[in-house]
């Protein structure tokens, strides 16, 4: 569905993604984990088409998107969740849902809006609770699912989650993953950027490893949750942890 | 007694006072799409003057068909700043975009002396020109049609602004460009429309005050520092501190150009900026953000 070939991008003179190469399969979760700084941000924002690639190709669903802009890509239904969910804060959560979406042609928004509506607040009931509070008065947790619930409004057939969990306490967490589940057996494409390398793996059903702007490992969580320098960087044990045992 | 022009210094300080109000709405739609300054504002005002003027008493058009007209073309040149000059830029920094505003500033009121000339002009009321008396005051109708039609404005802009997907999403991509681009909203276009809305409101200020004052090519200045004063005043970027700060510098102006002297008029305005930018440099209404991590 999603098919990133060789894709290279810089900040100025530096180099952040390095022929980076991944794909992921129609119906497929697939996390790509990363530490501080390895470029898994920048790789989402090259995919939406808010940072340029200097080379490489990505193609969604056969088509060619490495020069569309943002807002091109979000009709194809290829939504990215940011990091910093970068919410409207002074408008209502339902102002924020009805925003997102702005990029369906009218007639359908007028049709499908309270039937969406309703499968948000399934999904999110906090959401209905806050309805016409402002978007920048709920808490953490609740912004992030409202940032998601606001990328759900536009139907997209993928989602780009960028670090979901951050900054969120681990029940909260949890919560995000759980709909991370739910939306992937609802037939949605995610593709999940984590630091939280455990709780990503758990939900994947494959996994990539960008360091320093490269893949370096590919495979299935298992896999990678037996690999020595996932463990190493991601679960914080030592080798000697691993020797020793 | 000068207690007696009470009335009548209220009534000319809320006719000029609306028309800061809509230049400084102008100020505001556009510093909220980009955060700049816009310095053409005053321009956008002179040029729907001057377009209604050549429309009405040039070609002869009845005033209800030149008036919307003068306000498409004004639309017209706004959108042409825009994707000419502002989006060739290809720059973020303010102060360049600042000084691109500076420049069709000058660049529009020179081709303006060229096309009218450096003659004042003239347009006639919209209705008449018998004031009727009210107490102590004696009122124009022209006033009333300013005040009509600037309360016609807002009501629209608040319409717009709170009811329609597509001025949701000006807002929204004010607030928060990318989370906006990442939702598909087209964010350059939504600043387009800014300058478009902006144009419109200039020509519509600068086409209701004429009849009561003049209009030269060179008038846009005084009117865009006015306007700009009235934005400070009431929080700049704020569509409601545009509204009260315009009527009160309005009002201010005329009480000051009473009781004082007026040919200090146009001295209270800046005087009044100072005090703003001292005392509260938010303004009434300034933006208090509410912001939680």
């Amino acid at each position: 569905m999603l098919r990133v070939k060789n894709v290279s991008a810089f900040y100025g003179n530096i180099q952040v993604l390095r022929r980076v190469t991944f794909h992921v399969k129609q119906g497929e979760v697939v996390s790509l984990i990363g530490g501080n700084g390895a470029g898994k941000s920048t790789l989402l924002n090259v995919i939406s088409g808010i940072h340029p690639a200097s080379s490489g190709t990505i193609a969604f669903e056969r088509q060619e998107i490495q020069k569309l802009e943002p807002n091109k890509m979000v009709r194809l239904g290829l939504l990215q969740v940011p990091e910093q969910r970068q919410i409207f804060n002074s408008m209502t959560v339902t102002e924020n849902l009805e925003l997102g979406s702005y990029c369906l042609p009218r007639k359908e928004q007028k049709r499908m809006a309270s039937s969406q509506l309703q499968e948000i607040y399934t999904l999110f009931p906090i959401l209905e609770e806050r309805a016409r509070q402002r978007a920048g008065t709920l808490s953490g947790g609740e912004q992030q699912m409202l940032s998601i619930a606001r990328a759900l409004m536009a139907r997209p057939r993928m989602l780009l989650l960028d670090e979901p969990s951050l900054g969120l306490a681990p029940l909260v967490a949890e919560e995000i993953f759980r709909v991370t589940q739910e939306l992937r057996d609802n037939g949605t494409t995610i593709l999940l950027v984590e630091q939280n390398a455990l709780a990503a793996l758990e939900v994947c059903d494959r996994g990539y490893v960008l360091e320093a702007g490269r893949i370096v490992l590919e495979g299935s969580p298992e896999d990678l949750l037996e690999d020595d320098e996932v463990q190493r960087a991601f679960l914080g044990r030592d080798y000697k942890e691993k020797w020793e045992r | 007694m000068i207690w007696n022009q009470l009335p009548q210094f209220l009534v000319s300080g809320i006719t000029s006072g609306s028309i800061y109000a809509l230049i400084a709405l102008g100020f505001g739609i556009i510093h909220n799409a980009t955060g700049i300054v816009n310095f053409a504002q005053g321009e956008f005002v002179m040029l729907g003057a001057m377009t209604m003027i050549s429309f009405t008493r040039g070609v002869g058009m009845p005033v209800f068909v030149a008036f919307p007209l003068a306000v498409l073309v004004v639309m017209g040149v706004g959108w042409l700043m825009e994707i000419g000059p502002m989006r060739r830029a290809r720059s973020n920094n303010i102060l360049i975009l600042v000084m691109i505003t500076v420049g069709a500033s000058i660049t529009m009121r020179e081709v303006a002396m060229l096309i009218w000339g450096k003659t004042p002009r003239i347009l006639p009321p919209f209705s008449g020109d018998d004031p009727f008396v009210w107490g102590h005051a004696a009122i124009l109708p022209q006033t009333l049609w300013i005040l009509a039609i600037m309360l016609l404005v807002v009501v629209l802009l608040g319409f717009f602004f709170s009811k329609t997907m597509v001025g949701k999403a000006m807002r929204a991509a004010a607030e928060n460009r990318r989370g906006a681009a990442l939702i598909g909203i087209a964010v350059h276009r939504m600043t387009m429309l800014a300058f478009v809305l902006s144009g419109g409101i200039g020509a519509v200020a600068g086409i209701i005050i004429t009849p009561i004052t003049t209009m030269s090519y060179s008038a846009g200045v005084m009117l865009a520092l006015k306007g700009f004063s009235a934005a400070i005043l009431g929080g700049y970027g704020s569509m409601k501190g545009a509204i009260v700060g315009g009527l009160l510098l309005g009002t201010l102006e005329s009480f000051g150009a009473g009781f004082v002297s007026s040919s200090y008029k146009d001295a209270f305005a800046f005087l009044v900026l100072l005090l703003v930018l001292f005392v509260r440099p938010t303004g009434l209404f300034g933006k208090e953000e509410i912001k939680r991590v």
